[in-house]
């Protein structure tokens, strides 16, 4: 595993969309051809930046959705009503333009098979992005690590991934677990409010199993579960979180 | 190097100014009150808060929040600039004169640091502070101010870019030499006049 | 908990960081000047809502870096970081 192994100095290249395909009315999934791609690991991001005709520019970051085995990279986008670059990367941005791009960045919140697990995958909104490309990892690598993944939505309409996750739920050792905070689907029998200390006390794995527990999503949540995740008797050190900011990005 | 490459359709949040000559150079203009914060945001409670006047005084003076509420305040209008580039036109604030603290205090010290709760400093000459330019200001827009944006009281020094007008400021430490504060000491320029576009190092 | 903190992780920053280092910043330890506790960068808090990004000890909230980028040049203050581990490999 790289660790801070020399690498070169981060810089910008010119990818362009060859794909975008619609998650949820507010979410796309960006698919982006880079010329120098020198791949990524699961739970790493890339920075995106946009240029107006006059010179003024902006830079996100967004996590890589896609798993190291796949060539392309994959960003999936939320649209921030009040944000400046996600409006544009979900509702302007069209298939052949292009886009300044570079990456891979982060090193910490990742993960690969070699880790080992099990792992414990706790997220809310788009905080799924990085965590979901651990999953595909996992799957795509013919890894058996025991996955648990916990993800929380405002509602079924706002699930990214949804049918994605139907059919993992269905795999050998994986587990998907949802809870839906404001508005829960006729029937649903499941988890109904914001993860808490004992909504993580009956899903997460047991101290004693060790997981390794990656927490991504808006800060107050990845905040709540890791401190969480501390008094359940979790170690510190094998807790990862990726906070999102207030909103998320 | 990648060959500059524009955005179709991209123009960010700025909005067309209706007077152009009232953005400095490099500046574009904002509705919003954006919040820039350089760590925690400290909720210290108006009994445990205090406003204090240091250093190369004749004697030092402290307010507490009621003293400092009973001081003689005003009202002023001015548009801010912040060094990442977004202005905001004809902001309405409350606060009490840096003049008004000054009075009657003795000093022959050219300099003064801001110091403020969280460990923020800035540092400022006197003469941007004195003379009706500065303000420790507790109301903004008519409301107390939020903490978010420096609530109870942060320093109001609108003639220079905005890290200037240090939030949750407690006080005030004058000295007759010149100590670069938080921003100043890490590249950014030490006086911070956007008219000349002194944003940092060098500029 | 306040919902309206901006705090980051110290991932927030790699990409500033990429940008001066030739390695990756957020798998080196530091050591905070102020209490002594050493985490990686990555697990550090990170504000970068502010005219530079700060990045912060996990412990004791002190000021580990300041990075500030602008007119072609960068910055980089570490008076808060006592002592850095870079790995190898």
């Amino acid at each position: 595993m790289a660790g801070t192994a020399v690498l070169g100095r981060l810089t910008w290249q010119v990818g362009r969309v060859v794909n975008s395909m619609v998650e949820t009315p507010r979410v796309k999934s960006l698919t982006l051809e880079l010329p120098a791609w020198g791949g990524h690991r699961a739970g790493q991001h890339v920075d995106l930046r946009l240029t107006a005709e006059d010179g003024y520019q902006a830079v996100r970051s967004y996590s890589i959705a896609s798993p190291p085995e796949v060539g392309s990279v994959v960003v999936t986008v939320e649209r921030l009503d009040d944000g400046e670059v996600s409006p544009y990367l979900v509702d302007e941005l069209r298939v052949d333009d292009q886009i300044e791009v570079r990456g891979p960045i982060g090193g910490y919140f990742v993960w690969e098979i070699s880790q080992g697990g099990p792992l414990f995958l706790v997220s809310g909104g788009s905080g799924i992005v990085p965590l979901m490309a651990m999953i595909r990892h996992r799957l795509a690598g013919g890894s058996e690590v025991p996955i648990m993944l916990l993800y929380s939505s405002r509602s079924h309409d706002d699930v990214i991934y949804g049918t994605e996750l139907e059919a993992l739920a269905a795999m050998e050792g994986i587990r998907v677990v949802q809870t839906y905070t404001r508005v829960q689907p006729p029937g649903w029998e499941g988890y109904s409010r914001r993860i808490d200390e004992s909504l993580l006390g009956d899903v997460a794995p047991p101290p004693g199993e060790r997981p390794l527990i990656y927490i991504c999503g808006p800060t107050a949540l990845v905040e709540g579960v890791a401190s969480s995740m501390v008094a359940l008797g979790h170690e510190p050190t094998r807790i990862k979180t990726e906070r999102f900011g207030p909103t998320g990005r | 190097m990648c060959a500059r490459i524009f955005s179709r359709g991209f123009h960010g949040r700025r909005q067309e100014p209706e007077d152009a000559s009232r953005l400095p150079p490099g500046q574009y203009l904002v509705r919003d009150f954006p919040v820039l914060s350089a760590g925690p945001t400290p909720r210290t409670p108006l009994e445990r808060w205090d406003f204090s006047l240091s250093g190369e005084v004749g004697q030092p003076r402290r307010w507490t929040w009621d003293e400092f509420r009973a001081l003689p305040s005003e009202f002023v209008t001015r548009d801010i600039h912040c060094v990442t580039r977004w202005s905001k036109l004809d902001t309405l604030w409350e606060g009490v004169s840096v003049d008004t603290l000054l009075d009657g205090v003795e000093y022959d010290a050219e300099y003064v640091v801001a110091f403020c709760d969280g460990g923020y400093t800035t540092n400022l000459p006197l003469e941007d502070v004195t003379g009706g330019k500065a303000w420790v200001a507790f109301s903004y827009n008519g409301e107390p101010l939020e903490a978010a944006h420096g609530g109870p009281a942060r320093l109001l020094v609108p003639h220079l870019y905005f890290w200037k007008s240090a939030k949750w400021v407690r006080g005030l430490t004058l000295s007759g030499h010149d100590e670069p504060g938080f921003w100043e000491s890490a590249g950014y320029h030490n006086r911070g006049d956007p008219w000349q576009e002194q944003r940092y190092w060098g500029d | 908990m306040d919902i309206e903190e901006s705090r980051l992780d110290g991932n927030a920053a790699a990409g500033l960081l990429g940008e001066i280092f030739p390695f990756e910043m957020t798998m080196v330890r530091t050591l905070c000047a102020a209490c002594g506790a050493m985490e990686p960068a990555g697990a550090e808090p990170v504000y970068a809502d502010a005219p530079g990004i700060v990045m912060r000890c996990l412990h004791c909230q002190s000021v580990l870096i300041k990075v500030v980028h602008g007119g072609g040049r960068y910055w980089l203050d570490l008076r808060g970081v006592a002592c850095m581990q870079v790995d190898e490999r």
